[in-house]
């Protein structure tokens, strides 16, 4: 299974759904589309996951690759994270960088 | 932009697989646009092969052989591209080599084409994921590519100055394995870093970590454990199964936010690096990397080929050859710029000091090299002076006045002191000066004093065992060092009989205060401060269980010792007359109060004679402010107790008592700032076997 990334850009936020499995030969498109979310100036970023059946590391480091890329500041949101994943993005540090929420409609209520 | 590079397309195809003569440099493998660069080097193969798998399967995907013209001198260097073709990502790829040359083992070569081989430059290794799961029998250690994007966030190294360190040696996987440490992931870098709070309220500004490089935990001839681990497989790679995120290959992002979590709370991060030997073994171990890939170069060989066994486990990595040196600099720079460790701990630092034909040398060039790299200039580099034959060089280990020395002559010390041994008096002064007697220029910040370590007897069992039982280790107790200078306090282990018990208190309080007052750097064992015991085993390297990890619960029953500890550590650290860098005058200069003086039943007038069992010192030093900073230190190590002439404060102090091992908890160690002050300021009581610990202060003058 391939994966499959829809990207909508709205007022500084770009919001990109994401499905399937991102690993470290799918991650390069994503890095992609996080690198055109820069390029039409988001100041946040918001990663739908939940629909992913799978992600490694190199989805991990693409969240890294983002914090690079955006302007200081900006936010990272992870929505529907997986525990394992989560734990991960927890052991590494990166949750320091990265917002997790478990869902959608809670991201929304908070936006 | 990556697209417009000339070197980033093929030129040749071998095995279907696109490829271009590599650069040598850097070694080992490379992420470089459009692909990875591979590079390893033998000055004795005669052929070499890139083998790459895809991770999780047994049999290799493809071998690359390397075409003559791909080799540089001994440098076999290939780009390969097209990963994607292949199905392989960063990710997925795991590699290793196939060497080929002669198998002569009289000449020293040792070739198996057969063997697939471990870059010894891999920064990343598979298959060990998970502690203690068997292991692939083709190719079990796996090297693989890590990618380098951590977010360091502006880290810096705390730089604590050396006279200035506690450091705090512990294990990984002990230190939080034990259900009782409460942390979400134990046994990892990660379950340590929950345990941050912990060493900052202890007072410890340095962790001295037991080796963390890749090593194989299964690696123990008698079906139990390596599990100290000083046995290294990859010397770049992080072990992968004390991560917690190992599984996804992410151990090189979680050590390094332990490195940076810890440095944000003001603790250095020293690793304890093997380089005397590889995991290989002789003769009979097996083919992992350095062995197949140049016998020669690597390892140090008698005139017929056999392996010299200067570090007691059947090889000695041929450290001072050139090839070698640079291999070692090259492995420690990685750690110090990639990881930003603080320092470094050699494991029988002697053997780095011979010559590749064992010869002990008067100026090693590897000890030169790291004494003057500017990558390292700024790392601790000390060394565990001695090695397995026999050389013993504390005090005289080429220093280069930048190594630091483990000193086994203050833990013995310290050690025969306590247990009451007689004409150890003298020896002990030496020792809490910083050993300057033996250190000279280097002074006191060239000795890591200690009394106890991971090798050897915990504090609780020193005071608790007069002979190692190391039975449970499978060799007829063989096994161990049994110079312990321990003494049982009157009953070989575990008793309820309390006379026996509060001396055994008191012992460990002793040897935690000479050490935490004395000049040098201390160091504390993980769990002595918990009164942690290996129920008399002195060398638990090979287990893995209750009995080498910390038990946590034993902070509820231990709780005034970790109170006693903490506060000394804390009184270390508001006292500049105990933290040194330059040995201490014991004369006066100007009309100061000297630096150090010596003391007895009368002041001024110390016992040097063999029979004496007890010394006092008092420690001055000038205070930013002008006035003194002044610490005075008794240790009794008679049956008996005795009335101390003091000598009198500084002008306008007054003494208080900061500890007394003779006193009940928590009168043992007040909290520093808070001292009682002592009722008679001419004289006081010092119990039987204890040692106590004053401290001037201002104060109006007695009514």
């Amino acid at each position: 299974m391939t994966l499959d990334a829809k990207m909508h850009i709205d007022e500084g936020t770009a919001t990109i759904r994401l499905s399937g499995e991102l690993d470290g030969r799918s991650a390069p498109r994503l890095n992609l589309l996080i690198s055109d979310a820069v390029a039409a100036q988001a100041r946040r970023l918001v990663l739908l996951v939940s629909d992913l059946t799978y992600m490694s590391s190199a989805g991990i480091r693409c969240l890294l690759f983002a914090h690079q890329k955006l302007p200081r500041g900006a936010q990272i949101v992870l929505v529907g994270t997986r525990p394992e994943v989560a734990e991960t993005i927890r052991m590494t540090g990166l949750d320091r960088t990265v917002v997790m929420q478990e869902s959608a409609e809670r991201q929304a209520a908070e936006a | 932009m990556l697209e417009i590079r000339v070197d980033a397309y093929p030129t040749h195809r071998i095995g279907g697989v696109p490829v271009r003569a590599g650069r040598p440099l850097p070694f080992g493998a490379t992420p470089v646009p459009g692909g990875v660069n591979f590079s390893v080097y033998s000055n004795n193969a005669t052929a070499m092969t890139l083998v790459l798998f895809r991770r999780g399967e047994a049999a290799p995907l493809v071998e690359l052989p390397f075409p003559p013209s791909f080799r540089r001198g001994g440098v076999y260097a290939m780009t390969v591209f097209g990963l994607d073709e292949l199905g392989l990502d960063i990710e997925t790829l795991e590699y290793g080599y196939r060497a080929d040359g002669p198998f002569r083992p009289q000449d020293g070569h040792r070739f198996d084409p057969g063997k697939i081989l471990l870059d010894p430059y891999a920064k990343l290794v598979g298959g060990r994921e998970v502690w203690g799961a068997p292991r692939d029998g083709v190719y079990p250690y796996r090297g693989r590519i890590a990618l380098d994007d951590f977010d360091w966030e502006d880290d810096r190294p705390p730089g604590i100055p050396p006279e200035d360190l506690v450091i705090y040696e512990l294990h990984v996987r002990g230190f939080t394995r034990h259900p009782s440490s409460g942390v979400r992931s134990p046994g990892t870098f990660a379950g340590l870093v929950e345990k941050l709070p912990y060493l900052v309220d202890l007072g410890v500004n340095c962790v001295e970590l037991m080796p963390v490089f890749e090593f194989d935990e299964l690696d123990n001839p008698r079906g139990l454990h390596n599990y100290w681990g000083y046995n290294t497989v990859g010397f770049f790679a992080p072990k992968a199964s004390y991560a917690a995120s190992g599984p996804y290959g992410m151990q090189v992002d979680e050590m390094k936010n332990l490195v940076k979590q810890f440095h944000r709370a003001g603790i250095e991060v020293v690793l304890d690096v093997v380089f005397n030997h590889t995991a290989e073994g002789d003769e009979r171990g097996p083919s992992i990397s350095f062995r197949g890939l140049d016998n020669r170069t690597y390892y140090m060989l008698t005139p017929d080929g056999h392996y010299y066994n200067f570090s007691g486990t059947g090889n000695t990595l041929n450290c001072n050859h050139p090839v070698v040196r640079e291999f070692v600099l090259d492995c420690l720079r990685h750690w110090a710029a990639e990881y930003h460790v603080d320092g470094f701990r050699f494991d029988l630092a002697a053997v780095l000091g011979r010559a590749p034909d064992g010869t002990v040398l008067a100026n090693p060039p590897l000890l030169e090299s790291l004494a003057h790299d500017p990558v390292l200039r700024d790392c601790k580099l000390i060394a565990e002076a001695w090695d397995a034959a026999g050389l013993y060089q504390v005090g005289s280990f080429p220093s280069y006045c930048r190594w630091s020395e483990w000193n086994g002559r203050y833990r013995d010390a310290v050690r025969r002191f306590i247990k009451g041994d007689l004409g150890t008096v003298g020896e002990l002064a030496a020792r809490m000066t910083g050993s300057t007697d033996i250190y000279g220029p280097r002074g006191p910040v060239a000795s890591v004093n200690f009394v106890t370590s991971h090798d050897g007897f915990t504090l609780r069992d020193l005071v608790s065992y007069n002979r190692k039982h190391n039975e449970l280790n499978g060799e007829d107790n063989r096994d161990g060092d049994s110079a312990n200078h321990s003494w049982n306090c009157g009953h070989e282990g575990p008793t309820d009989d309390p006379e026996v018990l509060a001396l055994r208190t008191r012992q460990v309080r002793n040897a935690l205060l000479i050490l935490l007052t004395s000049h040098g750097i201390p160091m504390l064992l993980a769990g002595d401060e918990l009164g942690r015991t290996q129920q008399g085993n002195n060398n638990a390297y090979c287990h893995d269980g209750p009995l080498s990890w910390i038990d946590w619960d034993l902070a509820r029953e231990h709780r005034d010792l970790h109170r006693f500890v903490r506060n000394v550590i804390a009184f270390r650290r508001t006292h500049p007359a105990l933290r040194r860098r330059e040995g201490a005058l014991g004369h006066s200069v100007d009309g100061r109060l000297p630096e150090v003086s010596w003391h007895g039943v009368h002041a001024w007038t110390p016992d040097w004679s063999p029979h004496s069992r007890l010394i006092a010192v008092m420690f001055s030093a000038v205070r930013d402010d002008g006035g003194y900073d002044c610490v005075y230190v008794a240790a009794n190590s008679h049956w008996e107790g005795h009335v101390l002439e003091l000598p009198a404060p500084p002008e306008g102090t007054v003494w208080h008592l900061f500890a007394d091992t003779a006193a009940a908890p928590p009168h043992d160690a007040h909290e520093p700032g808070r001292e009682p002050r002592l009722a008679d300021q001419a004289r006081v009581l010092i119990g039987p076997r204890a040692t106590l610990v004053l401290v001037a202060r201002e104060g109006p003058p007695q009514e």
